[in-house]
């Protein structure tokens, strides 16, 4: 751990200004917001984040979760992960984000992360978090050892020849299959960006993650309004019962009509290299019944460009499996 | 209630215990008044943070500390050549001058497995300490390492039992099972961290240590460090456990002690999480070939057990893994061969249940297969081969009942129900599979002291130099003189974990209850006879002039043995009478263990039953139930020992299906190095346990045939649950542990 300095921020523009005087705001920032601290405290620990400045957000006025007038549903940056999946309108509009939420970490680390620093929990590759060791995504340009080492909980799904890293959180899956917007907050004022454009692929810059720039502040998530008659869930599938990251993991949000599906989304977590939605799937289910038949299609289908590694091949049978169960659990709700 | 005051205990007042049951420390746990190693503060103490090699082979070429030595607060860094003597200590004698990794730290600069310590900084803080341990700059000329978990020896395996012919009659059997197992290197992973607070006062030392054995710690830092014994003190008064992994000191008790020594102060060292993966010790990989050879009918013919287990380039750590193997069926042909392999990995040690664990692993899950391949009731099976004698040692069983714990298990367990085919049992929409093991354990007595004193205040005193790992030492001592002496557990006080008090046993073994049976009931005999002649000789009193064999104490009253206890007078009277403050006596057992006239072999059984659920459809395996039948001897208090084998079974769930300690080919390190990759059994995964003693007493022991319970749990529960998975499923894991990889199997039909 190196020395830094730490402030507490007493405004939006305030915390915004201080950040931008970052070089970056992906991996080697030298100026990081702190919200629950439960990635970033960690990996100062580790000398894998080393910043300079910490800016602290938890007194920002984003812990709300806020029922727009148009019926989206906007969630404040701050708001914890335990409030956020117990929130009376998320579980009755978006069960799915409260499954998500809480069938990840621990109680206690729920209680103190937040829905910004969720959206951007680093990856568990086990060579990213050593410093002793080489990482493209830590270091620029010394190699990827997980790809002839230790790759079992890595990637299949857009990995580069520099990374294979999975991102691991729980929530962004869910936010996928909801097609969440996220709101930021920079330098040079205020935007909206779609969650699947919000994290990057590794490609050959595993050290850009996501789409934030010096100074940018995740203010909100926004959720569109509610389908009525949406059918949804969650299937995380994990070495053990608790405290466990996903192996695979699937959100599903469905609508029937007629005995056909005639609205899906599909995302997986566990086997993206950022939080994955299968359009693939989708097009396999759209129009057709929900029999175990079709679904088992379409886990094909959204397995079909999988690329495993040397240890995770077991992942292709694993998230195909999860993916039909998600399914057939989502369309036999009542 | 327990008078325990909640800041650090002052040097010279050991802490007391008085005995309430259930669990007298505990109390003290639960409002965290109980202090452990790493939580004293002595005035002045520095901190020590330890700097580890980063290769896993190779010369330290350059260290260069100039930096880290300019840090805020720095007051020293050592590394080879400026830590001051260190010894190595001389080949043990018993259970006193053990240690595991046997090369004092920093004494060359050949690093020979990742996260050997290269250095040490002291510094006025922790902070302090490990930002310059950061900045303490290490090159290394790197040479080849292995790491590989594939093990293979050239050598001539060591044969530790051998009777009749086993190859030939391996060969010529009628069913044979011939099958390799395997069984990955464990961390032991305590929740407390091990720990040294060593003060070095101009003499000698005081030091504060995460050990489970105090007399060997002194002794061996007294050899190590090159100190008379007499000036080392050792104190253990709690340990947040241990598992073995704190049995044997390790180098950073050296490195704290010598920084100690070189500056004056106190010094803490407290060990990383991560570098409790490298150098504290751990459960070896193990490979072990098995076969069994039977007859048609089931009566085994052969039994031939080889195996490997990896060590560390320096020292011979065995395994041990036929510990069970000579004893445990009847069969005329037998052999067990061990030889060891090194990689470069940290020295390995004993881990709960050394030896049998692992190797009644590979035993039961051969016996499984053995039971499938004749289509047989795996239960049968053992019955079939239960031996009359320990057919190694050619000696009567002191006490064996583990048909008893089949047949008792099996009732408990509902095995009548069971369906042989592979995944033909169902539940709750589930597939169930159910799988037994037996398991066993050696009971033996190591050579202890204790002392009781009868108080002037009421009070008794029971001391020893032993530790309460976690285990339950302090309640059963209380409740051992509170039954012979009739007095009530809140008079009675405990004292433990100090090299200051009469030589108690290690620790480990699960022997220290059996160890001290004797020892303390001699003592309390001893002071029971001191206060005897108090009472004849204490003018004014009812018993002036009586002889000490005229007199009797029931329920802490002294009385004419031809008088009702109602007719005497409480013990403390007689002491204040006299004006004396204590009537104490000394008492001391005898080892069995390594005894060559043994007259019986010394066992403890029992028996596993493992339900684990399968879900093939989401791939999903738990451990839902498990019934054990333990017979441990006499158990002095139900509460710690169903504590102890739920502990065990909760940790052999961790040892089937989650733990292993994964070395990097490339880089040598123990990659899963923290608690989130490293998997342990978590609530939500611990099974419904169910956990019978059948409470035999083994008068062989001791008098009140107690053995001990802290290891037999983790024993056969691994293969139980292997057993189960191959009925649910129809995989058999022979290479733990049991992951969803190895059973997602053919694909899913689903059409
Ligand atoms: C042992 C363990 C197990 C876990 N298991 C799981 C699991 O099973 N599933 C799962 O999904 N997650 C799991 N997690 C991860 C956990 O969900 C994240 O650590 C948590 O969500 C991060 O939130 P935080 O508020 O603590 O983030 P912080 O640590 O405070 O921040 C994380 C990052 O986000 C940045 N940041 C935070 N807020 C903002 C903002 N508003 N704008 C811009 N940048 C911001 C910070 O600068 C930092 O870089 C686990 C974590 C641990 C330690
Ligand atoms: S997978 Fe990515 S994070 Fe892991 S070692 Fe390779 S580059 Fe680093």
């Amino acid at each position: 751990m190196e020395l830094f300095k730490f402030t507490k921020a007493t405004g939006i523009p305030q915390a915004v200004q201080m950040a931008a005087m970052s070089k970056t705001a992906q991996q080697g920032a030298d100026v990081r917001f702190i919200a629950g601290g439960t990635t970033l405290l960690d990996l100062m620990k580790l000398n894998v984040e080393v910043p300079t400045q910490l800016v602290d957000i938890n007194g920002l006025a984003l812990d709300k979760v806020e029922r727009l007038p148009d019926g989206r549903l906007r969630i404040g940056a701050l708001v914890r992960n335990s409030d956020l999946a117990h929130s009376a309108e998320v579980q009755k509009d978006y069960a799915v984000l409260s499954q998500a939420l809480l069938s990840g970490a621990s109680a206690q680390l729920r209680n103190m992360a937040t829905t910004g620093g969720n959206l951007l929990q680093r990856t568990r590759c086990m060579y990213f978090r050593n410093d002793a060791l080489p990482c493209n995504k830590r270091e620029p340009g010394t190699g990827c050892p997980a790809i002839e080492g230790d790759n079992r909980t890595l990637a299949i799904f857009g990995t580069s020849s520099d990374c294979i890293a999975t991102n691991p959180s729980d929530m962004n899956i869910a936010l996928v299959a909801l097609e969440a917007t996220v709101q930021v907050q920079g330098p040079k004022g205020e935007r909206e960006v779609p969650i699947g454009e919000f994290h990057l692929l590794p490609g050959k810059t595993p050290h850009r993650e996501n789409v934030l720039e010096p100074g940018d502040l995740v203010t909100s998530v926004t959720l569109p309004a509610a389908k009525a008659g949406a059918k949804q869930t969650y299937l995380k599938l994990r070495d053990r019962a608790s405290y466990e990251f996903a192996l695979a993991s699937t959100a599903i949000v469905v609508e029937l009509h007629g005995g056909k599906i005639s609205y899906v989304r599909v995302a997986l977590g566990g086997v993206g290299t950022k939080p994955w939605r299968s359009h693939e799937a989708e097009h396999a289910l759209m129009g057709k019944a929900a029999d175990a038949k079709n679904f088992r299609a379409a886990a094909e289908a959204a397995l079909h460009g999988a690329k495993p590694q040397s240890e995770n091949g077991f992942k292709v049978e694993l998230a195909k499996r999860c993916i039909v169960h998600a399914l057939t659990v989502a369309t036999q709700q009542a | 209630m327990s008078t325990f005051s909640t800041t650090a205990l002052p040097l010279n007042t050991p802490p007391k215990t008085m005995g309430k049951l259930p669990r007298v420390d505990g109390p003290l746990k639960v409002t965290g008044a109980a202090m452990y190693s790493s939580d004293y503060n002595l005035p002045g103490m520095l901190y020590a943070v330890p700097v580890c090699a980063t290769v896993p082979s190779g010369k330290i070429t350059a260290l260069d500390a100039s930096v880290a030595e300019k840090m805020p607060g720095v007051k020293a860094v050592y590394s080879h050549g400026n830590i001051g003597n260190l010894y190595r200590a001389a080949p043990p004698s018993g259970f006193i001058g053990i240690l595991d990794e046997q090369r004092p730290p920093l004494e060359d600069e050949v690093v020979r497995y990742y996260g050997q310590y290269v250095a040490v900084v002291v510094a006025q803080t922790f902070e302090q300490a490990t930002a310059a341990a950061d900045k303490v700059k290490v090159t290394y000329s790197k040479t080849d390492h292995n790491v590989s978990d594939k093990l293979k020896t050239d050598e001539k395996p060591k044969v530790d039992f051998h009777r009749g012919d086993p190859d030939a009659a391996f060969a010529s059997a009628a069913v044979k099972i011939d099958e390799t197992y395997a069984t990955p290197t464990e961390t032991h992973n305590p929740i407390e961290l091990h720990a040294s607070v060593a003060s070095w006062d101009g003499q000698g030392f005081t030091v504060y240590e995460t050990t489970q054995a105090v007399m060997n710690h002194r002794n061996v830092m007294s050899q190590m460090l090159g100190v008379p014994e007499e000036n080392i003190r050792v104190i253990s008064r709690f340990l947040g456990s241990g598992f073995g992994g704190k049995l044997w000191p390790w180098p950073h008790t050296f490195l704290a002690a010598s920084a100690s020594r070189n500056l004056g102060r106190p010094v803490k060292l407290v060990v990383a999480r991560s570098t409790m993966f490298e150098s504290v010790g751990h459960r070896p990989r193990t490979q072990q070939r098995f076969r069994l050879g039977a007859n048609a009918d089931g009566k085994l013919v052969a039994l031939i057990h080889d195996s490997l287990n990896h060590t560390s380039i320096l020292d011979d750590y065995s395994e041990g893994c036929s510990e069970a193997t000579p004893y445990s069926y009847s069969t005329p042909n037998l052999r067990a061969t061990s030889a060891i392999v090194r990689r470069n990995v940290g020295t390995p040690t004993s881990m709960r249940g050394p030896g049998a664990v692992p190797g009644l692993f590979a035993m039961e899950s051969a016996m499984d297969e053995l039971a499938i391949r004749l289509k047989m009731d795996p239960i049968k099976l053992r019955l079939m081969n239960e031996p009359e004698k320990d057919e190694g040692l050619n000696l009567p069983f002191s006490s064996r009942h583990f048909v008893e714990c089949l047949n008792t298990g099996a009732e408990k367990f509902g095995w009548a129900k069971r369906t042989p085919g592979v995944g033909s049992m169902k539940k709750d929409g589930l597939t169930i599979g159910w799988g037994v093991a037996g398991c066993s354990w050696i009971a033996e007595r190591t050579e202890a002291q204790a002392a009781v004193d009868l108080m002037q205040t009421g009070m008794v005193r029971v001391s020893t130099a032993t530790q309460d790992i976690g285990t339950g030492t302090y309640t059963a001592l209380s409740q051992m003189a509170s039954t012979k002496l009739g007095i009530p557990h809140d008079r009675i006080e405990v004292v433990l974990g100090d090299t200051r008090l009469p030589a108690g046993p290690i620790s480990g073994g699960s022997w220290a209850t059996a160890s001290l049976v004797p020892a303390v009931m001699e003592a309390i005999e001893k002071a029971k006879g001191t206060l005897f002649a108090v009472a004849g000789s204490a003018k004014g009193t009812q018993f002036d002039g009586a002889k000490p064999d005229a007199l009797a104490f029931t329920d802490g009253r002294v009385h004419l043995k031809d008088k009702s206890p109602d007719t005497g007078v409480p013990f403390e009277e007689i002491l204040n009478k006299a004006n004396i403050r204590v009537a104490s006596g000394q008492g001391s057992s005898k080892g069995t263990f390594g005894d060559p006239n043994k007259k019986f072999s010394t066992h403890s059984f029992g028996a596993q039953f493992a339900e684990v659920t399968w879900q093939p459809e989401t791939a999903r395996l738990r451990v839902s139930r498990v019934v054990t039948v333990i017979d441990g001897g006499h158990i002095i208090n139900p509460k710690p020992a169903q504590n102890q084998i739920e502990g065990a079974v909760v940790m052999g769930v961790g040892m089937a299906i989650f733990e292993e300690t994964h070395y990097d080919p490339k880089f040598g390190l123990p990659l899963n190095n923290n608690l989130a990759d490293y998997m342990v059994t978590t609530n939500a995964d611990s099974p419904a346990i169910d956990v019978t003693f059948l409470d035999y007493p083994d008068k062989v022991l001791n008098e009140l045939g107690a053995r001990g319970v802290g290891e037999i749990g983790l024993a056969g529960i691994a293969a139980a649950i292997t057993n189960a998975v191959y009925h649910a499923t129809g995989v058999r894991v022979r290479e733990l542990p049991v992951r969803i990889e190895d059973l997602l199997g053919p694909k899913m039909d689903v059409a």
